[in-house]
């Protein structure tokens, strides 16, 4: 038998990770495609054909100004995970800078990073979003700024931890001896055991930063009318909860499943990425 | 393969002088290793020996700054050619190392031509060069015969393999010095004997300055030209290695000493 041959048996396969990686996957594409992938213009107003059923020309029928919610869903699927995925680049590249710096040189400026990062956990999502709401006015941007601000001191930290612990490997110090420079280091040694992890955070933290978007836009603070959001929707479906409940009902299901989606590719990233697990497991 | 170069005639000396290496406990500085000096030359073996805990790594350590977090050196100069020199600055250029763990001394997720091209670079090699001198440094250490070897993953090689590699690696730089810190704890008494012999044979051949850490006296025996004996963070005893195990002059060398015989009186 041959060395690889029998790595390769020794592979898993998708195993759990096939159901919610399909639906996150679906999710993506109906986010990447957009209003593309939609059958009506989501803007389309037709006071004539308020509050139609379902139909075959409107799946989920329409809303009080007469637009049609599948389009209105599918379109929102853009501005929701599109403000998650930027605040997850900014999150993710803010916190990996700050934790790979604070963990690498250590000492005082490690110390001071640290204590930063503690003055941001002190703040509440919500509590900086009004802040930022407040202070600068209503907006994606604003709403995109207060998430990312309210969250990468967790990830500087998972960050610095994951790598003061690479920090003691043996091959950190063989490669030091070798004479390697520390950014060198960084990249071929530490990053490759920071990175999964890290991945893995950041897809749980996908619905739960969508709950933040759509939360704020609820609220009248982000996406403003008439930008189809998920959030959006279920403000303005409010009024007519007790006539047309159906109206808040498909945006809902909307968030419950894109939430759902990623905390389960999350999950199953981690028990496949974390090392730990991976070891208890025996595979 | 071309033969490697002979020894050059005029021996290169990495001294180490008044080595001091302390941490802090309750405020206070304890100190690890006391008043460390030795001189290693090109084209001999000197053995840094002693029981566990006596400072001999930390020495090691010290002499490339590389001392783990928490303690430091607070004393002493290191020399080459007998003009004082940054010990950050030796790494891998002047001095090469061998780690005592093959296994834990390569990254689980690069092949070993990945690590050989990050030694290489770390030494200044160009890619095309680093390539070429990988594979002379495997051929170097028996290692060659196999093409597949710089591909391999370290979990895919034994612990022999992986220390021979890690040898490689230290060649790879044409240092004049090599480390190794207790460079077959790990192994099994098959593959100790063969360590033994390449290093040998490195120096020999190559002219290596050769620094090895044990504990094991039939090491010393084997290897060394020179050795120094560790206690409690001093070097208390040192000299030709021949002398030393004719007559020992300190408790802690009888003591090794006779752990040596014990021990191969009981294996023959």
């Amino acid at each position: 038998m041959t060395t690889s041959g029998s790595l390769r048996a020794a592979r898993p396969g998708l195993g759990p990770l096939a159901v919610p990686g399909a639906l996150a996957v679906a999710i993506l594409l109906l986010t990447l495609l957009g209003p593309l992938a939609a059958p009506h213009d989501p803007l389309a107003v037709d006071l004539t054909a308020r509050f139609e059923p379902s139909s075959l020309t409107h799946p989920l029928g329409t809303d009080h100004l007469g637009r049609d919610i599948l389009s209105r869903l599918i379109a929102g699927a853009r501005t929701t995970l599109g403000a998650v995925a930027a605040a997850l680049a900014l999150v993710v590249a803010l916190g990996l800078g700050v934790g790979a710096v604070a963990g690498m040189l250590g000492g005082r400026t490690d110390a001071v990073l640290m204590r930063l990062c503690d003055v941001f956990l002190t703040v509440p999502t919500f509590v900086l979003a009004l802040f930022l709401i407040g202070a600068f006015g209503t907006g994606l941007v604003n709403v995109i700024a207060a998430i990312a601000l309210s969250h990468w001191a967790w990830y500087a930290r998972i960050v610095r931890g994951l790598v003061l612990e690479l920090k003691t490997r043996d091959y950190v110090l063989a490669a030091r001896i070798a004479g390697a420079a520390p950014p060198t280091i960084f990249v071929e040694h530490v990053l490759t055991g920071v990175l999964p992890p890290l991945v893995a955070l950041a897809t749980l933290d996908i619905g739960h930063m969508a709950l933040h978007v759509a939360g704020l836009s609820f609220l009248g603070l982000g996406v403003q009318p008439p930008t189809p959001e998920w959030g959006v929707m279920i403000n303005e479906a409010r009024a007519f909860f007790w006539t047309r409940p159906l109206l808040v009902v498909w945006p809902g299901l909307a968030i419950a499943l894109a939430v759902l989606a990623f905390n389960r590719l999350g999950d199953a990233l981690r028990d496949r990425l974390d090392p730990t697990l991976v070891a208890e497991r025996g595979l | 393969m071309s033969p490697p170069a002979s020894p050059p005639p005029c021996p290169r000396v990495l001294r180490a002088e008044t080595l001091r290496v302390e941490t802090r406990r309750d405020g206070a500085a304890v100190p690890l290793v006391t008043d460390a000096t030795f001189e290693l030359r090109t084209g001999e073996v000197l053995a840094l020996v002693g029981a566990s805990g006596s400072g001999k790594s930390l020495a090691c350590a010290a002499l490339l700054d590389t001392l783990p977090p928490g303690t430091r050196r607070s004393a002493g100069r290191v020399s080459l050619d007998g003009v004082a020199v940054a010990p950050a600055a030796l790494r891998g250029r002047t001095v090469a190392s061998v780690l005592q763990a093959p296994r834990s001394a390569f990254n689980p997720l690069r092949t070993i031509a990945d690590h050989a091209g990050e030694t290489g670079a770390a030494a200044g090699l160009r890619r095309a060069g680093a390539r070429a001198a990988m594979r002379e440094a495997l051929a170097a250490v028996g290692l060659g015969d196999d093409p597949r070897v710089p591909d391999l993953y370290p979990f895919q090689m034994s612990g022999g393999m992986l220390q021979r590699a890690m040898i490689a690696l230290a060649l790879l730089a044409r240092a004049p010095f090599l480390v190794a810190d207790e460079p077959t704890t790990d192994l099994d008494l098959v593959a100790q004997a063969r360590i033994l012999d390449l290093l040998a044979a490195l120096v020999r051949d190559r002219g290596l300055g050769l620094l090895i850490v044990t504990h094991d006296m039939g090491v010393v025996a084997r290897l060394a030209d020179r050795t120094a004996v560790m206690a409690e963070g001093r070097i208390v005893e040192g000299g030709d290695t021949a002398a030393l195990f004719a007559r020992p002059d300190r408790p802690e060398t009888r003591a090794l000493l006779a752990a040596h015989h014990a021990l191969s009186a009981e294996a023959s």
